[in-house]
Formats: structure tokens, sequence, C-alpha cells
């Protein structure tokens, strides 16, 4: 479904971002990619996703290649970037033309599945940190897209905020099945929410580890095998004593 | 008149800077209760009104010379007379239409190269050393030039309005466009926006605070420039009525000039920011509150 063959970054400054990089995703995976910060991981995301073009290789989504944004990929970002000026309805139907009516009716429809339906007509400046993200999950749902990238998209909210917008954001997985790519520093969440987990160091960025994880969700972050999973990864980052 | 100096000096304090988008999303802090609206408005004139009854006293009791500091009364008198023989709303016509042609043209001209140098770097290294070189010469070194070249009619002094209002329409524009948040910039390329399309859904609605504050701020330095062109020679038109009280010796005609400069500058302000307010509604920052309390 998405495969990132032998992909490689440098941007302009010389900095090597991302080297060789190859994975390959299955239709309705969950694929999580945990790394420290600078180890090139936000960049394989926006390379997956047509905002960077890649040094070397490419990105095939669905056997076609990668040259840019595109429908297919929906993307959110560790921030909410919500348009200010516009009322919810009209942020989370951004990506989508047609008629106005057509799309307040599908903005209803999108802010009722994050839970935000009474906020319609409301601007972003009125919303929390997590009511904006979902927002902005709802808006990247808009097009249907058949990928769903996330960078970090819950690491600016607080722990309870959080643990309740993993559990929405696999709700909306397990109804629409796209497939997804979730960048995180947080090794729990990967192991959470991930069929697999993937493991980087930089630099230059590269894959080092890649680990299915192979159990049902929602799964008991308290198990033995959870705690051995976090600690092979902790290993593979090089944060513990190997 | 005390309007009108603090008028100027805001529009020379924003010529340089249009507030960073930063400072545009940051939250204001919930502030503590104000006084209603129909308060606030109160307090407004509550110093002009207790400064015209001292003004009014000292004439009474003549401690101020009347040939210097006329009453009040003695101004209203004088513009009063101006109304009856008809020749004040004259004048007043004559300034409005110079300070809107002016504002016009320099407004559609600092548009237009705005948005060229905000949006392309290429222009903007093209273009904006020479743009921001002209505007450190003072604007009323333009003046021979203007009548040199245009004239001594109503062209020099539209031209000249509109060069004091280019300069903060230009550079609020400019500086504006160029600030727009680069994240929000790439959720609209997310969603295959490029060109005409994302400067419509994104760039423009993201830099239309800076650009009215650049209106605002231009407009308050048209009013300071119809002073001037009206000053080099004019025979109509409330700076001439001032040259006109100074060489007849009619100290009333002058001050009744100035308050007029300032009710006229505050009134347009004041309609400009009430006609632009709908679009600064999504703005919460502490300058935008203000901003509204201000208009």
């Amino acid at each position: 479904m998405l495969s990132v063959d032998r992909v490689s970054k440098r941007f302009d400054s010389g900095l090597l971002a991302l080297d060789a990089a190859t994975l390959e995703v299955a239709r309705g995976e969950i694929l999580a990619v945990v790394g420290t910060s600078g180890c090139g991981k936000s960049t394989l995301l926006r390379l997956i996703g047509g905002l960077e073009v890649p040094s070397a290789g490419e990105v095939r989504i669905g056997g076609r290649i990668v040259d840019g944004p595109h429908p297919e990929i929906g993307f959110v970002f560790q921030e909410p970037r919500l348009m200010p000026w516009l009322k919810l309805d009209d942020n989370v139907t951004f990506g989508l033309a047609g008629e106005r009516r057509a799309r307040r009716a599908r903005a209803e429809e999108l802010l009722q599945e994050v839970g935000l339906a009474d906020f319609a007509d409301a601007l972003p400046q009125a919303l929390s940190g997590g009511m904006a993200q979902r927002a902005a999950i709802a808006r990247a749902l808009a097009t249907e897209p058949s990928v769903l990238l996330l960078d970090e998209p819950f690491s600016a909210l607080d722990a309870f905020t959080r643990a309740a917008l993993q559990d929405h954001l696999l709700r909306v997985w397990e109804r629409h099945r796209p497939t997804m790519v979730l960048v995180t520093h947080d090794i729990e969440e990967a192991l959470a929410l991930g069929d697999r987990v993937v493991v980087m160091r930089g630099r230059p960025g590269r894959i080092v580890h890649d680990i299915a994880i192979g159990e049902t969700r929602p799964r008991a972050r308290t198990s033995a095998r959870f705690q051995r999973l976090k600690e092979d990864i902790l290993e593979a980052l090089q944060l513990v004593p190997a | 008149m005390i309007v009108l100096t603090s008028e100027a000096v805001a529009a020379g304090e924003l010529l340089g800077e249009a507030p960073s988008p930063r400072a545009r999303t940051t939250r204001a802090q919930p502030r503590k209760r104000a006084p209603g609206p129909s308060r606030r408005g109160i307090l407004g004139f509550a110093v002009p009104v207790a400064l015209l009854v001292v003004w009014e006293g000292l004439g009474r009791t003549g401690l101020a010379a009347p040939n210097l500091l006329p009453t009040p009364t003695a101004v209203l008198d004088t513009l009063g007379g101006l109304v009856l023989s008809g020749e004040l709303f004259g004048h007043i016509l004559v300034t409005f239409a110079r300070v809107a042609a002016g504002f016009a043209l320099g407004t559609a001209a600092a548009t237009a190269l705005g948005a060229l140098t905000g949006y392309s770097a290429f222009y903007r290294l093209l273009l904006d050393p020479l743009i921001q070189g002209l505007r450190s010469v003072p604007s009323l070194a333009w003046v021979p030039l203007f009548v040199l070249w245009l004239g001594i009619f109503e062209t020099s002094k539209i031209a000249l309005v509109a060069a004091g209002v280019f300069f903060p329409v230009y550079l609020n524009l400019m500086s504006g466009i160029h600030g727009v948040d680069r994240k929000l910039v790439e959720v609209g390329r997310m969603y295959g926006l490029r060109g005409l399309g994302l400067v419509r859904r994104v760039l423009v609605p993201a830099t239309l605070p800076a650009y009215i504050v650049g209106l605002r701020s231009g407009l308050g330095l048209g009013w300071m420039f119809v002073l001037a062109a009206e000053f080099m020679g004019a025979s109509e038109g409330l700076g001439y009525l001032l040259i006109d009280g100074q060489m007849t010796g009619r100290p009333a005609a002058i001050i009744g000039g100035v308050i007029l400069f300032a009710v006229f500058g505050k009134l347009t302000d004041a309609l400009l920011a009430r006609g632009t307010r709908p679009f600064l509604a999504w703005q919460d920052s502490f300058a935008a509150r203000r901003e509204r309390e201000d208009a």
C-alpha cells in the first residue's frame, strides 16, 4: 500500500536528515515511528506526505509515486494549525470544494464524529488544545484519505487529554480503517497504538529496528509483554545500556 | 487638537512595524470588567469638556488675551458664521475630496507594490531597498518637486497626500504577508493550494489585520499631508482656512480649523475602524481588543 524505497533527504544546509530509509506499510495498518528528536522521523513523514521532495529514492502510495501533496493523504500536524479566521465548520472542510450547504452538512458530520458537534460556529480561539487537535483530525478526515499521517499529534497535550485522544484516534481508525503512520517520541503511545513500531536513530536518520506488536487493542500498558517491548525499544534507541 | 496630535504620533509609530502574527495569535488574559460601552464613551469626553470650561473661564476673566486665545464660544461663533455664509461646507468638501483621492491612489499603489514585495522574495530584494530609501526622505521634501512636475493645483496636492498614505500601507502589507505563519501556508499546500488559491484562502485573510493597521495609519498621515499641501498654496480647504486666519489675524478661525481637522481625522478613522471590524473579529489579542474598544 505504502512503500518507502531507499529514501534519503539532504537539506540545502547539507544536513543528511534521512539516509536510505526503506519501509512497507500494509493497507489499514497502523505504523508507529519512534525516535529521539532530530532523528529524521518528521522528515520521513513529510516525505511520505509530499511536503518534502526526496533527494534519492521514492515514496509510493498504491503504486503511484508521491511527488507532492495529494488528496489521498491526510496530515495531522503537531499543532492544530486551524485557520484562526475561519469558524470550525469551514476549518474542517478546508480541503473540500463544492457548494456551501453540502460542505456545512459534511462539517457537521465530521465534527459530530470528533465530539465537537456544538462548536461548528466557534472560532478556533475559543477551543482548548485538545479540542483544537480533534478538529484538526476531523479536517484531515474530511477528504476521506486512504493514508493518515500524524506528526507527534498529541505531544503538546496534557497526559489526560493525550490518553483520551489516543482512544479517540483508535475509534476513528476502526471506522475508516485508513493506513496510518504515527510519528511520536512517546514509546508508550507507539506501543499502545501501533501494529508495528519502527525505531529511528539520528544522525543521519536511519531506521534501526522494526518490531511487530501483533496483539489486539486496547492493550494493557501494565502487562509484562508491554514492559518488555518498551525495554527493547529503549535499548534500540540506546537510551539504556544494552 | 489634542486628538490630532495623538493621531499623528500614533501614525508615526505605526509606520515601521506591523503586529507580528505571533503577537496576534497570543491569547489575551481575561480582562477585568471594563466599563460598559456608554460609560467608556463618556469617559473620553471628560477631559476635553473640562479643558473647554477652563479655557472659557480664562477668556472670560481676562486672564487669556482674546487676540491670542479666543474663547470656545468665540470660536463657535466664527465657525457658525462660516456655516451661515455657506463658506465652510465648501472648504470641508474640498479637503475631503483631496484626502479621499490621495488615499485611494496611495492605497492602490501601496497595495500593488506591497503585495508584490511581500509575496515574492525576488521583488522584495529588487524593490524594497529603493522604497525604504525613499521612505527616509522627509515627505515634505517632495513638495517643490511635485509642484514643479504637477503644477500648483489639485494634482500636486493629491500626489502629496498619496505619497503620505503610501508608506504605512506598503510597509504593513509587505511585512504582514512576509510574516504569515509558514505553518498555515503548509496546511494550504497540503490541500493542493498554490498561487492564487493560496493567496485568496490563506495569505489574504492572514494579512488583513496588518493591512488594516496600515490603512488606518495611512489615513492619519493623509490628513497630515493634506494640511501641508494646502499650506503650500490653496484658495480653498481647511488648510487654507488656517492660513487665511493667520494672515487676517483671526485666531478664532485658526482654532476652529484645528478643531475641524481633529473632528474629521477622528471621524474618518472611526469609520474605517468600524467598517473593517468584521474582518478582524477572529483576532484574539490584547492589541485587537484595545483597537476594538478604541473605535
